[in-house]
């Protein structure tokens, strides 16, 4: 209990995770989502860190390098849309983003 | 016990604000309890003696991505929150129950497989005692740039293409006309 063993860290990632999804089942507000993913890669994020640490190998935070790379790119991409898309419908609601449904 | 003490709180405090971000009513406050959260995240990286990561995360997460949030939220006018409209096919409950459930179940594996591999595995081979991966190199940020342009650089220079195409995307999204 006292001692901080990567099961700790494992738990904090899949707490946060979790918290991340269901942000995303449960908002409505578009960006909103976005940030709940946001808070999922950072979950991924510390797991990789915390394991990086562990096993003295320093790929782990290469990758998480990556991960960051990846995650501003998603965010420049997605607010993009939101915003051709409030343009458009004067909305962000996910529930009124129907247009594509079959 | 230190180490323990300096955990616990920052655990507490990434969770609580991350129940924060999704649970306040509006999108601003949610917007800076991000930053918050991701401040708390960038000292945990420092506790794991991760310091590049967690100039990193300061800089492009709390400095960069949440400023862009912070724009397109203040841009996005609304007359009524997203929240406030009645959809009764939208079932909450369920969406949190389910992911409880799943969290349970990561959780059960990961207890699991640590006592499983603390009989097993850790008693032969030591994890901890493998040797730095690059001997000769002193901190942090030198080992990750020499790995970083040496093994990862394919890698490397695929994350810059992908940048520069989401560059080039959101431009062409959100500009009205080109």
């Amino acid at each position: 209990m006292l001692e901080i063993t990567p099961l700790h860290y494992s738990l904090l990632s899949a707490a946060l995770f979790m918290i991340g999804v269901i942000g995303v089942l449960v908002r409505r507000n578009i960006i909103i989502i976005l940030m709940s993913i946001e808070l999922i890669l950072n979950a991924v994020n510390i797991n990789l860190v915390a394991f990086s640490a562990q096993l003295q190998d320093i790929s782990g935070q290469v990758f998480v390098v990556f991960i960051i790379a990846v995650a501003a790119a998603e965010a420049a991409v997605g607010l993009g849309i939101i915003l051709a898309f409030y343009r458009n419908k004067e909305t962000v609601n996910i529930d009124e983003m129907s247009l594509m449904r079959w | 016990m230190f180490d323990a003490i300096v955990f616990y709180t920052l655990a507490a405090m990434i969770l609580g604000l991350g129940i924060l971000v999704i649970s306040v009513h509006s999108a601003v406050h949610s917007v800076l309890f991000l930053v918050v959260n991701f401040l708390f995240v960038a000292i945990l990286y420092v506790t794991l003696s991760a310091e590049f990561v967690a100039v990193i995360q300061v800089l492009v997460y709390a400095g960069g991505i949440v400023v862009l949030y912070l724009f397109v939220v203040m841009l996005v006018s609304l007359k009524q929150a997203p929240e406030q409209y009645k959809d009764q096919r939208r079932l909450s409950t369920i969406g949190v129950l389910l992911s409880a459930v799943v969290f349970l179940e990561v959780v059960g594996i990961a207890v699991y497989t640590s006592t499983v591999t603390s009989e097993t595995v850790s008693t032969s081979v030591k994890l901890t005692d493998f040797p730095p991966r690059i001997q000769g190199l002193g901190f942090n940020t030198e080992q990750i740039g020499w790995v970083l342009y040496t093994e990862y650089l394919i890698p490397f220079e695929v994350a810059s293409m992908l940048l520069l195409v989401a560059m080039i995307g959101a431009i062409v999204l959100a500009k009205r006309d080109i």
